[in-house]
């Protein structure tokens, strides 16, 4: 998959998580620019996206984490 | 649908001792007291005696104690989780038997627990040991899940633990099944007593199919012997059916069932009739059936009545109607009794407890100690990371990054203060943080945010009379404070006000705050300030 490939599936799961159909994510989101974006939603987030792409990220991968791309990027990492 | 209230992190003791006006107002119908093994701060220590560690149970239940006494002026049931076993054992297997065991501890004060239940009348246990157990506490508690978010239970123990719930609530408010509606073919037997005869139906402990049919009657005549009224739908000769339950090796018997449907007719139409006889609604009964086409049919025809899919394999029935808490109760008739004449011991009990008789008090039974001093090099990335992630207590929500943090750190134009807060509980960590930016003789509050589990422990008021200290050893006259209205910190949205500040402007989406410094009285008189 490409980083476009897992942005979309991503997205997918944004727009699941976030209950809106045309939500569009990129590179800089972060959870400042989603409002209902808050820890609960944080932990759905990270558990479907574990499912969705069969990953398992690390304690301290998730900390440091600031927005989407950077999310892509780990996601990238664990499915090489 | 239920209206839920939910307390802020971990004040659950708090709201439950000292209330607030919020929970008062929302006039609750039951409260549920979520705390598991994980709330344990004391366990043995390895030195400890015995007599130290009756002291341990006697204290922790204590709490619990006064928890559900000051609950008790609400009027309302309580449910209460009892504790799920520690994941690790550092005695292996002797952790349950030796008195320094956590395990051995956990099972002490589940038995405390189970104790008071049987006592008060509105109190009611969340199993949890139980829940947790049946689903194996390898799936029930998720260690990263507990660091990154301090979650007490996995995502998947989660919708059991609410489903376990609902049982309980369910029988709180009369919601229980009543009736079991029983077929009889390959489900009270094994075989076709139409077609086998008495002597050809599988039941008794002669073969495995037999002894299951047999567990399985024995199942339904335990709930019988609890009150749960039994009845039979089966499409068979009445003669033939009735004849069945003569089986010598049958538990059940005739003479057991309230209401006895054994004819041709459409089952649906039996259990309407079923219901009837017994004057009790179609929501109270749970059908049992081996045949998937007979439960079709029930459940499209009389959908209030629950049909479990319990598939065609009798030695699985047991487990659907047990997992589907349909037949819970909260207490046995006799024990009812019981109960009655608990309330006359109760009241001297509960005087002779330990009892804080403020807020205040108990905020000093804490012995806190607070460090609050400007940022230092080693806490800088903890404070970025507050400042990106806190979000309930954060006046301004301003995020920064490390290099901006790093810089304002040594910038004579800023003042700095970060909190670590210790208490007889442990240590907190470093849970507040706050900027101040010097514009001449006025100091703008740019960050000031803290963890929502040092919440309303006084460590606001430390806070800010450390900050008025050093403004006023700067020279300042006078400090403004800003409220950025979030969506999350609805929380301070009043903080100013409440520490003496006046309101200078204010729209709905800020608001700004001024504090005269010649006008301030330090606040703190709870915590200790250990700075050296």
């Amino acid at each position: 998959m490409n980083k476009n490939e897992i942005l979309s599936v991503t997205q997918e799961i944004f727009r699941d998580i976030f209950d809106e159909d045309d939500m569009l994510i990129q590179d800089s989101t972060n959870s400042d620019d989603i409002e209902e974006w808050d820890s609960l939603n944080h932990i759905n987030l990270v558990t479907s996206i574990e499912k969705e792409f069969n990953i398992r990220f690390a304690l301290g991968e998730l900390v440091s984490l600031k927005n989407v791309g950077e999310m892509l990027n780990l996601i990238i990492e664990k499915l090489k | 649908m239920p209206i839920f209230y939910e307390s802020e992190y971990n004040q659950y003791f708090e709201d439950a001792l000292f209330g607030n006006n919020a929970l008062k107002e929302f006039q609750p119908d039951i409260f549920y007291i979520h705390t598991t093994v994980v709330n344990i701060i004391n366990f043995p220590k390895s030195n400890d005696s015995i007599d130290d560690i009756n002291q341990l149970i006697a204290d922790e239940l204590s709490k619990y104690q006064s928890i559900w006494e000051a609950l008790s002026k609400y009027n309302c049931a309580i449910i209460q989780n009892n504790f799920d076993l520690p994941i690790t054992r550092t005695l292996g297997n002797l952790d349950c038997y030796s008195p320094l065991g956590k395990v051995n501890f956990v099972n002490k004060l589940n038995e405390g627990f189970s104790r008071f239940a049987q006592e008060i009348g509105n109190l009611y246990i969340n199993d949890i040991n139980y829940l947790s157990s049946y689903i194996g506490l390898k799936a029930w508690f998720d260690e990263p899940l507990w660091y990154l978010s301090k979650y007490a239970l996995s995502l998947e123990a989660i919708p059991e633990l609410a489903f376990n719930l609902s049982h309980i609530i369910n029988a709180i408010f009369g919601n229980s099944k009543k009736c079991l509606v029983l077929d009889l073919d390959n489900t009270c037997w094994g075989g076709i007593i139409g077609d086998d005869g008495l002597s050809g139906i599988q039941i008794g402990t002669e073969t495995a199919v037999a002894e299951a049919f047999t567990t399985f009657q024995q199942y339904a005549k335990n709930l019988k012997d609890r009150g749960v009224t039994l009845a039979v739908c089966s499409k068979n000769n009445f003669d033939n059916a009735k004849e069945g339950f003569d089986h010598p090796e049958s538990i059940l018997r005739f003479s057991d069932f309230v209401s006895f449907k054994a004819n041709w007719e459409p089952k649906h139409l039996n259990i309407s009739e079923i219901a009837q006889e017994i004057n009790i609604s179609n929501d109270s009964l749970v059908f049992i059936d081996d045949n998937p086409m007979e439960r079709e049919i029930v459940s499209s025809q009389l959908p209030s009545v629950s049909v479990p899919d319990v598939g065609g394999d009798i030695a699985h029935f047991i487990k659907h109607i047990e997992r589907n808490g349909y037949f819970e109760v909260v207490s046995l008739s006799e024990e009812d009794k019981k109960r009655n004449a608990y309330y006359k011991g109760n009241e001297k009990r509960l005087a002779e407890q330990v009892k804080f008789t403020s807020y205040e008090e108990f905020l000093k039974s804490l012995g806190m100690k607070a460090i609050i001093k400007p940022f230092e090099d080693v806490y800088l990335d903890r404070i970025t990371q507050l400042s990106n992630k806190t979000n309930q207590f954060n006046l301004t929500t301003k995020r920064y990054t490390t290099g901006e943090i790093t810089a304002i750190s040594s910038d004579p134009d800023y003042i700095t203060l970060y909190g670590k807060l210790v208490d007889k509980h442990g240590d907190n960590g470093l849970i507040a943080a706050s900027i101040g930016r010097i514009r001449e003789k006025t100091c703008h509050i740019d960050l000031w945010l803290m963890s929502c589990r040092v919440l309303k422990r006084g460590m606001e008021q430390a806070m800010l009379d450390q900050f008025v200290t050093i403004c006023k050893a700067r020279g300042l006259t006078e400090v403004v404070g800003y409220y950025f209205k979030t969506k999350k910190n609805e929380m301070v949205s009043n903080l100013y006000e409440c520490l003496g500040f006046t309101l200078v402007e204010s729209n709905s989406m800020k608001s700004v705050w001024k504090l005269d410094l010649d006008q301030y009285n330090a606040q703190n008189i709870i915590i200790g300030i250990i700075n050296e």
